[in-house]
């Protein structure tokens, strides 16, 4: 499958996969379970030791580079209080919201400019000069306009998961097999349950693919516009943790950012598997 | 409706489209003379003045090398990178969760601590952070190109004893070098992205900087002109890298035409 990186919204329609072939696995790389466990874990565990010896060493100061320990042990004494959560707490719901607003937007807009040739032509030249205009531009222009707020921050998230769905839903409804539709309309299927029967369903898989997409874009906004906007969040927290020196506290915060866009990662992936179940993609190979 | 007045029709709105947006802007921000809002032959004006080519030098060359030098560092390390991640899976199984964290984690967070960790506001520091971004989309486009190889091509390539160079220099990378590319184009776009957020935490020059600076004098001529530059910097970066693709891929898509599939 081609790989879209969430931000670079100007790259090309990331397509569901092909199902997975038998010719791809060769001799002699047998999967070895318990391999595939430690060695993670291992080599985790390597580079985080790795980590406190170039700190403690002095290779790169501690000021620089607070040690393993110090950063997880602030960390952990974050987590302890109860501003860390409630900063959290706001990432995760500039994500959310964003999301849920660009979404709800992206998707009937997609459907429809999808289903129709004479809509997509006729914006097709607005959307591709909006399309890879960096969402980030826009920062300075809401911090004077709608001002350092959480509608500024759910703008920006929104905007920016906007186009990668809006994209995948036009390409999705417009890739149906056509076979497919004539069949129906010999059936004498009406239009909306084409839409809805055959069109919708064929989509899914790409709708499911630009939601996992926008869903990291929209916590990239979300956590731009609280470092530079200073609404409240993580990013907000950062900023002050860099004025005041605190590098301790930055990375722990970072790392938090980490474990937060992981967790995301996670989760739209699950929704994307459970969402395509019945999809070929999805089928485990048989041996 | 006949198929000929169809397609005048769907031209005509092509065109008409846009247009129509673009009048109704100016109309709205003339009519409603809000000092936010420019209207867009303002804009225009301000982009003229600014960017031809009176601020080009101090301001857009920066930016540009600073793209092309971390896109080019990025685009390097992660074909490196990618190859014998791809072809081992043992090498995969262990770099996996680092890729996976990294990837993961919203670029503006690196910010305050690359500048940290590389004691610089300036070049170094910027180039720095945009490769590291750039680096992911070809890593992992790599590793999946390498890893789509036909393993009967690499096995019989390996019985007739051809070296570990020879292989990698003849099959390994032509082979991958379609979603190598695909990756590439991907991190362009993402280099530009990246580029303006280093350059609006803390920069002394560059388009970036531009528009920090005039955020904070509230002067939102240079500030409309200055997104109206990255957008038209993106969008010729991207057209640029297409048409280099079209001519090195060019053997690529004559040998995918010919074969159905």
């Amino acid at each position: 499958m081609l790989y879209t990186w969430p931000m670079a919204t100007s790259g090309e329609v990331a397509r569901p996969a092909a199902p997975v072939r038998g010719s791809r696995r060769s001799l002699g790389s047998q999967r070895t379970p318990a391999g595939d466990f430690i060695l993670p874990v291992l080599s985790i565990g390597v580079s985080l030791l790795l980590w406190e010896a170039v700190s403690r060493s002095g290779v790169i100061s501690q000021q620089d580079l607070p040690s393993m320990t110090a950063s997880f042990g602030e960390l952990w004494s974050l987590a302890q209080t109860r501003e860390f959560w409630a900063n959290l707490g706001y990432t995760a719901r500039g994500w959310g919201l964003g999301l849920l607003i660009g979404t709800a937007l992206a998707v009937p807009i997609g459907i429809v400019l999808g289903s129709s040739e004479l809509a997509a032509r006729a914006f097709r030249v607005p959307i591709e000069f909006m399309r890879p205009i960096p969402s980030a531009v826009l920062i300075p222009l809401l911090f004077l306009t709608i001002g350092a707020n959480l509608r500024s921050e759910l703008f920006l998230a929104s905007f920016g998961a906007f186009w990668p769905l809006l994209v995948q839903t036009m390409y999705g409804v417009r890739d149906v097999d056509p076979i497919a539709i004539d069949t129906a309309r010999s059936f004498g299927v009406g239009r909306f349950a084409r839409l809805y029967r055959i069109k919708l369903p064929s989509a899914v898989p790409y709708i499911a693919t630009g939601f996992r997409i926008s869903s990291t874009v929209a916590l990239i906004l979300a956590f731009t516009a609280e470092l530079f906007m200073g609404t409240p969040g993580l990013g907000q927290a950062m900023n002050f943790a860099t004025s005041y020196g605190l590098n301790d506290q930055l990375y722990a915060l970072a790392l938090a950012t980490g474990f937060l866009g992981l967790a995301i990662h996670f989760l739209t992936s699950s929704l994307e598997k459970r969402a395509l179940r019945w999809h070929p993609s999805q089928r485990s190979e048989t041996p | 409706m006949t198929r000929r007045t169809y397609s005048a029709l769907a031209v005509a709105l092509e065109i008409a489209v846009p247009l129509a947006i673009l009048l109704a802007w100016q109309a709205w921000t003339a009519s409603a003379d809000n000092q936010h809002f420019p209207t867009p032959t303002t804009i225009l004006e301000q982009f003229r003045e600014l960017w031809l080519f009176a601020e080009f030098e101090r301001h857009v060359l920066p930016s540009l090398i600073r793209i092309g030098a971390g896109f080019g560092i990025g685009v390097v390390l992660g074909v490196a990178l990618g190859i014998p991640l791809g072809l081992w899976r043992r090498a995969r199984v262990l770099a996996m969760p680092h890729i996976e964290y990294w990837r993961a984690m919203p670029p503006p967070a690196l910010l305050p601590i690359s500048v940290v960790l590389l004691n610089d506001i300036g070049d170094k520091q910027k180039i720095t952070f945009i490769a590291f971004f750039c680096l992911f989309p070809v890593l992992l486009n790599t590793i999946d190109g390498v890893r789509g190889i036909e393993p009967t091509l690499l096995e019989t390539a390996r019985s007739y004893r051809v070296p570990a160079r020879e292989r990698i220099r003849r099959l390994v990378l032509p082979a991958a070098l379609p979603q190598i590319v695909a990756g590439m184009r991907t991190s362009l776009s993402l280099a530009v992205i990246v580029m303006v957020v280093a350059e609006y935490f803390s920069s002394t020059e560059g388009v970036g900087f531009v528009l920090l600076d005039a955020k904070n004098t509230f002067r939102m001529g240079p500030m409309w002109a200055a997104i109206l530059l990255i957008g038209l910097l993106g969008y010729l970066l991207n057209l640029l890298f297409l048409l280099a693709e079209r001519r090195a891929l060019a053997w690529h898509r004559g040998w995918r035409a010919a074969t159905p599939d």
